[in-house]
């Protein structure tokens, strides 16, 4: 519900800023996506008046939202005798943030070393992962012959929950990072594949024709028209992938332990600090959003307005 | 005349899952070199078809086309295309669209710098010399089809295959460039078939109307001579008795002779 204001609100604040930058597709595949609220320099357009009252619409539903949010868990927290507000909580974060790299051995480390130890997982993961599903993609999309062989295989093992993968990751590498790593490879394999086949198959005929009537050459068919007009499609299946692999990382950690933010919440459950389990959600959703705006800014780079 | 396109006896049926659907049948058609012809017929009878069949897009299910008293295997670069929807890169600048053309043709023979200026003077003969370094989402929609036309012209085709080129348009846009392209043709000479379905476009711009039959199993029903001197002027015409007369037939042939039932 917070998402679906602050969105809309967005939508009536930035008419100045570039067209919408969610694309068609990620509409199709039901995201909806949020572009934080970022402070864009005032246009010279509008007057004065104008101006303030567009900032206004901006800045207060998603204040209102944001305040709401804080009453509740206040309201919450003073009813219950463990469950911090947000006082207590802040000042936590205060010190916990003062500072965020230290490290007092493996299973002690600032929560600086634990987001970035995450970080590199799902980086690593999730390379890997592009590496193999966009190619194949790729081949999917442009061999009908394939397509059939491989689409019975990935529709079964698509909608396995990633974490059943975890055992067979441990058994197979014998450690628990590499198992982690390998969780976030298959899941988020699937989008990239299907995300990059279906735009190679939805390659509008038109551009393919005109390819055909100028006889071009296969290199540049492939430069010029396939791998422009699969980008978006590509993008799309790249922002699936991210968001679901950091979805993912925190309940492998959970599992295989080691440092991360996952693990990291799991210690402090242990340690009955509850304030820094809510630090950590907020982190991994500030990590998660931030993530996923970073890939929207290039997805907007990319797409060509309205073809 | 000697014709640079021969369609003899051309049928063409689609597969569809409801069986076998013929669109055209025993179409026969010559084009002379240097001829503008312009095909018109109700909508869906299978115009598009024919023009994509002599542009090698699809090849026909029985007789025999010729381009240059050779069989047309496939599409290639001699019959330039432009399409109705413009069908510009939207990746690419004007610029970089007509040059993906030019180079394509033209690298064995010309430099780099040739290969540019090429391009730059398909863009001026359009004048649209202006807007070369924008993406097409950037410029109107008569301006696409402008590079369009650049585009299939810069090429140098023998022929130059047109579907609908300014069916998208409203009537002024549609006018300015039906007499830009009246100038081009003169330039350049070119063998020019078009699909239109505007009675007033097909006398206007072309020597002969090919007039096609209803479908399905679709053939060319009458062609009309369009006698009128070139250059044409469109206000001086529409006093002309002749151009009054080929609108006629037209209209009768349209209207009369192959009423669209109500669908
Ligand atoms: N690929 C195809 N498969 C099956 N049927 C087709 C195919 N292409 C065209 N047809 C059919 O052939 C007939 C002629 O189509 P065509 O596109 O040539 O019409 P048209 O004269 O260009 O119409 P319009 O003026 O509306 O563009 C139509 O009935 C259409 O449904
Ligand atoms: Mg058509």
């Amino acid at each position: 519900m917070t998402t679906a204001t602050l969105s809309t609100a967005l939508d009536q604040g930035l008419e100045h800023v570039e067209p919408a930058a969610v694309t068609a597709d990620a509409v199709k595949s039901g995201t909806t996506s949020v572009t934080p609220p970022v402070a864009s320099p005032a246009p010279r357009g509008p007057s004065l008046g104008e101006r303030l009252g567009g900032f206004m619409r901006r800045v207060i539903p998603p204040f209102l939202g944001l305040a709401l949010v804080l009453g509740v868990w206040a309201l919450v927290a003073m009813k219950s005798a463990d469950f911090p507000g947000p006082g207590k909580t802040f000042d936590a974060a205060v010190v916990l943030f003062s500072d965020p790299f230290y490290s007092n051995g493996p299973n002690d480390q600032g929560i600086g070393w634990n987001i970035l130890a995450s970080l590199k997982r799902v980086a690593v993961g999730f390379g890997v992962a592009a590496l193999v599903g966009i190619p194949l993609g790729f081949i999917i999309g442009r061999f009908a012959f394939m397509n059939a062989m491989l689409e019975p295989i990935i529709s079964l093992l698509r909608p396995v929950s990633p974490l059943a993968w975890l055992p067979i990751g441990l058994m197979v590498f014998k450690a628990a990072d590499p198992a982690s790593t390998w969780t976030i490879f298959i899941c988020s394999i699937w989008p990239m594949i299907l995300n990059t086949a279906q735009g190679v198959q939805r390659v509008p005929q038109d551009y393919l024709n005109v390819a055909r009537v100028l006889n071009l050459s296969e290199f540049r068919i492939i430069t010029k028209i396939l791998f422009p007009s699969v980008l978006p499609y590509m993008l799309t299946g790249i922002r699936l992938s991210i968001g679901t692999a950091w979805l993912v990382i925190v309940a492998a950690e959970m599992l295989t332990g080691g440092v991360g933010i996952g693990f990291w919440v799991w210690d402090e459950w242990n340690n009955l600090k509850v304030e820094h389990i809510l630090i950590a959600i907020f982190v991994i959703g500030i990590v998660g959003l931030l993530l996923e705006y970073l890939l929207l800014l290039i997805a907007r780079r990319f797409s060509y307005g309205a073809n | 005349m000697n014709a640079i396109v021969k369609v003899e006896n051309v049928g063409m049926a689609f597969e569809t899952t409801k069986g076998s659907f013929v669109a055209l049948k025993d179409v026969n058609l010559q084009i002379r070199t240097g001829e503008v012809v312009s095909l018109i017929g109700h909508s869906g009878c299978g115009k598009s078809t024919l023009l994509n069949l002599i542009a090698g897009l699809t090849l026909p299910t029985s007789g025999v086309m010729l381009c240059n008293g050779r069989e047309i295997a496939g599409p290639g670069p001699e019959r330039a295309v432009v399409f109705q929807n413009h069908s510009l890169l939207p990746w690419l600048n004007c610029f970089e669209n007509v040059y993906l053309a030019v180079e394509r043709v033209f690298s064995a023979r010309d430099g780099k710098e040739a290969l540019r200026a090429r391009t730059n003077a398909a863009l001026e003969m359009v004048h649209m010399g202006h807007a070369a370094q924008k993406l097409p989402h950037e410029i109107s929609g008569g301006m696409k089809q402008r590079i369009g036309i650049a585009r299939a012209f810069a090429m140098e085709p023998k022929i130059l295959l047109m579907d609908e080129p300014f069916g998208a348009l409203d009537a002024l846009t549609r006018a300015a460039l039906q007499d830009e392209l009246i100038g081009v043709m003169a330039k350049t000479g070119a063998t020019v078939v078009m699909v239109t379905h505007d009675v007033d476009e097909a006398v206007l711009l072309s020597d002969r109307v090919v007039m096609m039959t209803n479908g399905p199993a679709a053939t060319i029903g009458e062609i009309l001579d369009v006698k009128l001197t070139k250059p044409r002027d469109r206000l001086q015409l529409a006093h002309d008795p002749h151009f009054a007369e080929c609108r006629a037939a037209i209209l009768e042939f349209l209207y009369q002779k192959q009423m669209k039932k109500a669908a």
